[in-house]
């Protein structure tokens, strides 16, 4: 069977802007999720500058146990959830609810992550100085940590647009659902291949802005 | 002024406890620079830590400018630490800022604004000469350019108290130096009262008042500089001393002298203002014995001259006896004895 292109580039562009709109929104809503619960497990934990046992082992437990679930189970599993909050769970929005949650969490251990390899005594020196602890936060913390912060967001991106194929795929619209429903279940490799080349560029660009960006952040 | 009083710090569990601070009670007066030297482990940086409770005490109690710290709510504590400046020996400068933007930042806690904080970072980088390095990004700098930001950036608040961890201990010899003389110039110019950490006893010859001496968190010896180097008590500040005021003979010399035995051997000390007399040449030649220094290290110790020279006296030994007793008047003199 013959794909109409006439029809057919039209859907694909309308594929790849509900893709890149799934991937953004994700990208800001997981940001800044996953910067606040990266930030406080970071600070919570023992010996820092806001000590609270409880939070740090609660926000731990739960990154603990929600990251290693596969994103297509999770993608399921959390479905009555998604429907509760966005009353359906079909499309590019109601994609976008468990794409954040699994992303955020992501994210969190990325921001922890970077914020552990920031040299204590600058820290200290902040604190020395008299600095509050949120002040530590917006004014130490995030700055010194930026630039590989940001090579870590550009990395869940690209992930983001993995995810959101596999969305796509349980009736989330975008690339994902265009590849499903041609290439997959009509057997058409060209519609396959165009698909393909499209999330391959995607994914380049999202790298390259991020590489750029980081760059300029780590100012090296 | 900071004053310790039975001040302890310990750390850890019941199980596993380290007395880091031990029963301490010490003086910094306004204005002096007091050095605080000790081995690895000794308990200085917890002490110094104690200064602006980036610890906190265990017990005792601990003033600083007649306020108790101990005492203080949160925001007057960070009051307090605006008016102590600390300096460290990584530098811990922030690598994400400018050296203009990191001597700016406590000027930005303060809440300055943003004229008067140019004028004063500007001010700053004058001061420890920097001037040049303004928009340079803090690894691009050496190691004691990075120093001078850290204590520019220490003094830019005009604290009186400046403490410093270690703060020339990552840097070589001729660096170390710079860093020194710009401390002195901070005490002077400012009249900053300076609390300093070390393990190295030249630190202290060349820049303190008083020294206090520790040893596992207790303070073992305490005192002016020049006293502690003329008059060490403790074993352990005996060795501190030996390791920047070398006049021991070295078993091989002595064993040397033993074989062409002619005099006797004795370590003369002086003391201030004896050292620039010829004393030496003048009573010798008065009971006509002859004199050969075998050893010399005299140096210059909180601008008084302070050290010792190794002599042997050749003559008739009861002439020899009399030189002894005149020079005993005026300097101390102790015998050097071969067999060691
Ligand atoms: N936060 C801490 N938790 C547990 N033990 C600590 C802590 N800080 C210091 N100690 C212990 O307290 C003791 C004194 O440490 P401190 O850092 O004050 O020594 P120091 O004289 O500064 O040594 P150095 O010259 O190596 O810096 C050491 O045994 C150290 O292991
Ligand atoms: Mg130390």
């Amino acid at each position: 069977m013959q794909v109409d292109w006439a029809t057919f580039w039209p859907r694909i562009i309308e594929a790849t802007g509900e893709t890149i709109l799934m991937v953004i929104l994700t990208l800001i809503f997981a940001t800044i999720l996953g910067l606040v619960i990266g930030l406080l497990l970071f600070v919570t934990r023992k010996g820092n500058i806001l000590e609270n046992r409880w939070i740090f082992y609660f926000l731990n437990l739960l990154i603990n146990i929600i990251r290693p679930i596969p994103f297509i189970i999770f993608l399921v599993a959390i479905s009555p959830f998604t429907r509760m909050i966005m009353g359906t769970t079909i499309g590019t929005a109601a994609a976008v609810l468990p794409m954040t949650i699994a992303a955020a969490f992501a994210v969190a251990r990325i921001v922890e992550n970077n914020l552990v390899s920031i040299d204590p005594g600058i820290i200290e020196a902040a604190q020395a100085m008299g600095a509050s602890p949120l002040r530590i936060i917006f004014t130490v913390l995030i700055p010194e940590a930026l630039g590989p912060l940001i090579l870590g967001i550009t990395f869940i991106t690209v992930g983001l647009i993995d995810f959101s194929a596999m969305a796509g795929t349980v009736g989330g619209g975008g690339l994902g659902d265009l590849a499903m429903t041609y290439g997959y279940q009509r057997f058409d490799t060209s519609v396959m291949i165009v698909t393909v080349v499209i999330l391959i560029l995607l994914v380049q660009i999202a790298q390259f802005l991020g590489n750029m960006l980081s760059r300029f952040f780590l100012r090296r | 002024m900071i004053r310790f009083t039975n001040v302890s710090k310990t750390f850890g569990t019941k199980e596993n406890v380290v007395k880091a601070v031990q029963d301490v009670s010490l003086e910094v007066k306004k204005g002096e620079i007091f050095g605080v030297i000790g081995f690895s482990g000794a308990g200085k940086s917890t002490l110094l830590r104690l200064v602006n409770l980036l610890e906190r005490p265990t017990s005792g109690e601990i003033i600083v400018n007649d306020k108790r710290i101990d005492a203080l709510s949160q925001k007057e504590l960070r009051q307090l630490r605006s008016r102590i400046g600390m300096i460290f020996q990584s530098f811990n400068l922030f690598s994400s800022r400018t050296v203009y933007g990191n001597i700016a930042y406590p000027l930005k806690l303060a809440g300055w604004s943003k004229a008067k904080l140019d004028q004063r970072v500007k001010e700053m980088l004058r001061f420890v000469g920097l001037e040049d390095k303004a928009t340079k990004y803090p690894e691009s700098l050496s190691g004691g350019q990075k120093q001078r930001v850290g204590i520019a950036r220490a003094l830019a608040t005009s604290p009186d108290i400046l403490i410093c961890d270690e703060a020339t201990s990552a840097l070589d010899p001729e660096t170390t130096e710079e860093i020194l003389q710009l401390l002195l110039k901070v005490n002077k110019e400012y009249n900053i009262t300076i609390m300093l950490i070390t393990h190295e006893m030249h630190v202290i010859k060349r820049v303190c008042n008083r020294v206090a001496v520790m040893e596992d968190g207790r303070v073992i010896e305490e005192g002016q500089v020049f006293n502690v180097f003329t008059k060490p008590q403790n074993e352990t500040t005996k060795n501190f001393i030996r390791s920047v005021q070398n006049d021991q003979l070295s078993s091989h010399l002595l064993e040397k002298l033993q074989e062409s035995k002619r005099g006797k051997l004795y370590r003369i000390i002086y003391k201030e203002g004896v050292s620039n007399q010829p004393i030496l040449s003048k009573i010798s030649k008065k009971y006509q014995v002859d004199f050969n220094i075998l050893y010399g290290n005299i140096s210059e110790l909180q601008e008084r001259l302070f050290g010792s020279l190794i002599v042997e006296f050749i003559g008739e030994e009861v002439e020899v006896s009399k030189v002894i007793k005149e020079l005993e008047k005026i300097v101390e003199l102790k015998e050097v004895h071969y067999a060691s």
